[in-house]
């Protein structure tokens, strides 16, 4: 098969002496590093830890589930369990994961910067996920939460006995570390970028992060006044979302997903990001359209503040309140749609090869096609009366989140993995830690979007006898994925002491972070680049290759 | 390929030794810096602007339902007490403002009294807006078990002599839904004011060391946008709460 990975020769080459990871050593050069790309290497082990958890519970969930009677656990265990999923996987994982890790690391880089805008910043942004990762593990441990990660009123604020105060905070102050993220994001894109380096020279991973970044800003702060109101009527008894006192639980829905559903988007556009790079590096072209690539992503963080209401369709709110929020939900279709065919003529007539990342981002397309499309019935109000609280919903937003996000997650990891360590990662296990993953993913999801549209209501440890198949199905299916997300945590690791030395530029990609020394130094640049070539320009990397020959010779 | 092979070598466009020593490595002057700084922060007022946006979005759909309650309910607000808080914030904002200006002009001793009458004025702030919550807790109208819409059932003689009407219990009982957002919203925005009052403090004590006076005075500014957003909240609080429908 053909590869355009170009690696050094080996038995001379090395990992170059001085780098960001030898740059200081100890324990408190980490703990407080300014540094954006030893930043992300924390956020990575953090994020990766979380993950971990997050995922032991989707097996017990599994585990439950794979007979009708709840016998494994109790309901409200089960009801525990499934909370803490959500609310790890979602705040604690898909939230930062690409943006905090990826894009911490590579938007200085390829911007030209030699560093975030506010180091310190980000630097706290991090201690504060961890305090509220270490937050919501103590509300877990000491008796978990019930509510699911909705914080659904009046549950959370009168009928739950659970941990909601301590996790709801533990959300509050991990939704700062987002703020922070975002913020620092924005400033840095508008004013840290190298000369030469125009907006329309930016990669498409910073232009999704850039999008990102504004919903985080936006929408964040709404999440956490809402969270401190659910905390204070619980605590001291306001009364904005009590009905017995006058106030509305339809209030908290409504800010709950003003936040809540561009969250979503928060967590797949820098997914979209990763994908742009990794099928232009692998298909050897210049992203096609890229300009409405770079503005579908804007069009998504606009479009994506004003559909939050078709979360509520059969929560109570108006019949024209329906219509509207129906219709502004298919028009967020477009933008996306236009990513996915963009994607697809990349491909056409590219000198595509199948490098682990490349696979990763293959299944991304399928799946999240899948999600996306699945999501257009759920945003038709008759059909969605039909399908909410199936799990025909699980199976969607899990297409999108785990099918979409954590195949691009994957894919960017491995592709940024010899930038990031300076060594390859093992090509044939990767490859097929991607269809296992693709594979594992497939049968667990998948009759989930038949057991919804047969009528299993989620959220319950117990279900009729008639759905067992299909659930048995699914957690097969969790088991195969497991293998799936262990390998790579293994292989990764051995990598970093037998990885083969990857050079600067293995992928011979374009962007100016394959144009440094891998790992990069710790001031990324020796000197700021001036950029000159236009973005994705392959043909300008070829004459740099040849410029560099000639040289030598 | 050379390791630490950058894509294009731009000339050292300045010399290392022009530069004062704030200048942060990872800038490449001081223009870009403070724009930075500048604009980070007005980024992060834009976040505290959605912060209190979910309060004011409840504030605007509850009055429109419970019109009448919010109205005998802002009544039993201490008008004097408001307009005095209002004026001694505006006072506040003038000298923060008064601050950065000393720090822009390097003048030390201006600096150090401006925020001096910023932290006092600060605190009386808070002292009033405790009196007024004293007040509250005296009438029960704390939310919680203690609250009791009783006075608005059946108002007291002086009430009914400066116009009050008796609300029905039902709509009297929905002033508890006035109370929480009155005290989310101020407690939310006294919130804001402790912090900025502990963010003073530390300011203050390096003032009196001697810092802000090398030109190095983001910091400075940025407290001030952040103190006169702080303001700004309140005058927004200020007639929403204690001033329309006065007089009805």
């Amino acid at each position: 098969m053909s590869t355009i990975v170009s690696l050094p020769d080996q038995s001379t080459a090395r990992v170059p002496k001085r780098n960001y990871l030898t740059n200081e050593n100890g324990l408190m050069s980490w703990l407080l590093t300014g540094d954006h790309k030893r930043i992300a290497i924390l956020y990575l082990i953090s994020i990766t830890f979380f993950f971990f958890i997050g995922g032991a519970l989707a097996g017990l969930i599994r585990l439950e589930l794979l007979t009708p009677q709840s016998d494994l656990m109790a309901s409200d265990t089960y009801n525990k369990i499934f909370t803490m999923h959500g609310v790890i996987m979602i705040f604690l994982f898909l939230v930062p994961s690409v943006p905090a890790t990826l894009g911490n690391f590579l938007i200085p880089i390829m911007i030209g910067a030699k560093d975030l805008a506010f180091p310190k910043i980000n630097l706290l942004s991090w201690y504060l996920y961890l305090a509220g990762g270490t937050m919501t593990l103590a509300a877990m441990i000491t008796g978990g939460v019930d509510t699911g990660w909705t914080f659904t009123t009046p549950m959370s604020t009168h009928f739950s006995n659970t941990n909601v105060v301590t996790t709801g905070l533990a959300i509050f102050i991990a939704g700062f570390s987002s703020i922070f993220t975002g913020l620092n994001f924005i400033v840095t894109v508008h004013r840290m970028r190298a000369p030469g380096m125009t907006w329309f020279k930016l990669p498409l991973f910073v232009w999704a992060h850039y999008a990102a970044s504004v919903l985080m800003v936006l929408g964040t702060p709404v999440l956490a006044i809402t969270l401190v109101l659910v905390v204070l009527e619980r605590t001291i008894g306001i009364g904005v979302f009590d009905p017995t006192k006058g106030g509305d639980p339809i209030l908290f829905q409504h800010l709950f997903w003003f936040y809540s559903h561009p969250a979503v988007y928060i967590m797949i556009l820098p997914g979209f990001g990763v994908i742009s790079e990794v099928i232009s590096t692998f298909s050897r072209k210049r992203i096609f359209g890229y300009t409405a690539v770079a503005f579908s992503s804007m069009a998504i963080a606009v479009f994506g503040f004003f559909v939050w209401a078709h979360h509520m369709f059969i929560m109570g709110v108006s019949n024209y309140a329906v219509l509207v929020f129906s219709l502004l939900t298919m028009l967020v279709a477009v933008p996306s749609a236009i990513k996915i065919f963009n994607w697809a003529f990349t491909l056409y007539k590219g000198s595509i090869t199948f490098e682990t990342p490349m696979l990763y981002a293959f299944g991304f397309m399928g799946l999240f096609t899948i999600g996306g499309l699945t999501g257009v019935f759920l945003g038709s109000a008759g059909t969605d009366i039909h399908l909410t609280e199936t799990y025909f919903i699980v199976a969607h937003f899990h297409f999108v989140m785990v099918g979409g996000m954590l195949m691009a997650f994957l894919s960017g990891i491995h592709f940024w993995w010899p930038k990031m360590t300076g060594r390859m990662y093992p090509e044939k296990i990767s490859q097929l830690a991607a269809v296992v993953t693709f594979i594992g993913f497939n049968l667990t999801f998948f009759p989930q979007f038949l057991l919804g549209m047969l009528g299993m209501p989620r959220r319950y440890a117990a279900y009729p006898q008639e759905f067992q198949v299909l659930n048995v199905f699914s957690t097969a299916g969790a088991t195969i994925l497991g293998v799936g997300y262990l390998l790579p945590m293994i292989y990764l690791v051995w990598s970093l002491k037998y990885g083969q030395v990857a050079g600067a530029n293995p992928w011979q990609a374009t962007g100016l972070e394959w144009q440094i020394q891998s790992p990069p130094l710790t001031e990324n640049f020796t000197t700021i680049p001036i950029v000159t070539q236009d973005v994705y320009d392959y043909e300008w990397l070829e004459r740099q290759k040849e410029h560099e020959v000639t040289h030598v010779g | 390929m050379s390791d630490s092979h950058a894509i294009a070598t731009a000339e050292a466009g300045h010399d290392h030794g022009e530069h004062p020593a704030y200048l942060r490595h990872h800038f490449v002057s001081l223009e870009q810096q403070q724009e930075t700084a500048s604009f980070g922060m007005w980024l992060f007022l834009l976040t505290e602007i959605m912060f209190f946006g979910g309060l004011f979005t409840a504030y605007l759909i509850y009055r429109n339902w419970y019109y009448p309650a919010f109205v005998a309910a802002s009544h039993t607000l201490n008008i004097f007490e408001g307009s005095l808080n209002t004026l001694i914030l505006i006072t506040s904002s003038f000298t923060m403002a008064m601050g950065v200006w000393c720090a822009e002009t390097k003048r030390r001793q201006g600096l150090i009294i401006s925020l001096i009458l910023t932290l006092i004025l600060g605190l009386g702030f808070l002292g009033v807006k405790a009196d007024e919550y004293h007040e509250k807790y005296v009438k029960h109208h704390i939310p919680g078990h203690t609250f009791s819409p009783q006075g608005f059932i059946h108002p007291d003689q002086e009430a009914l002599k400066g116009g009050e009407k008796p609300l029905a219990p039902d709509m009297a009982a929905k002033t508890e839904v006035y109370f929480s957002l009155y005290f989310a919203m101020t407690g939310m925005h006294a919130v804001h004011m402790i912090i900025g009052i502990a963010l003073l403090c530390g300011m203050l004590w390096k003032a009196t060391r001697g810092a802000y006076m090398d030109g190095n005075i983001a910091y400075v500014e940025n407290f001030g946008l952040y103190w006169h957003f702080v303001d700004i909240v309140w005058i927004f609080l200020f007639p929403l709460l204690y001033l329309i429908s006065r007089h009805q």
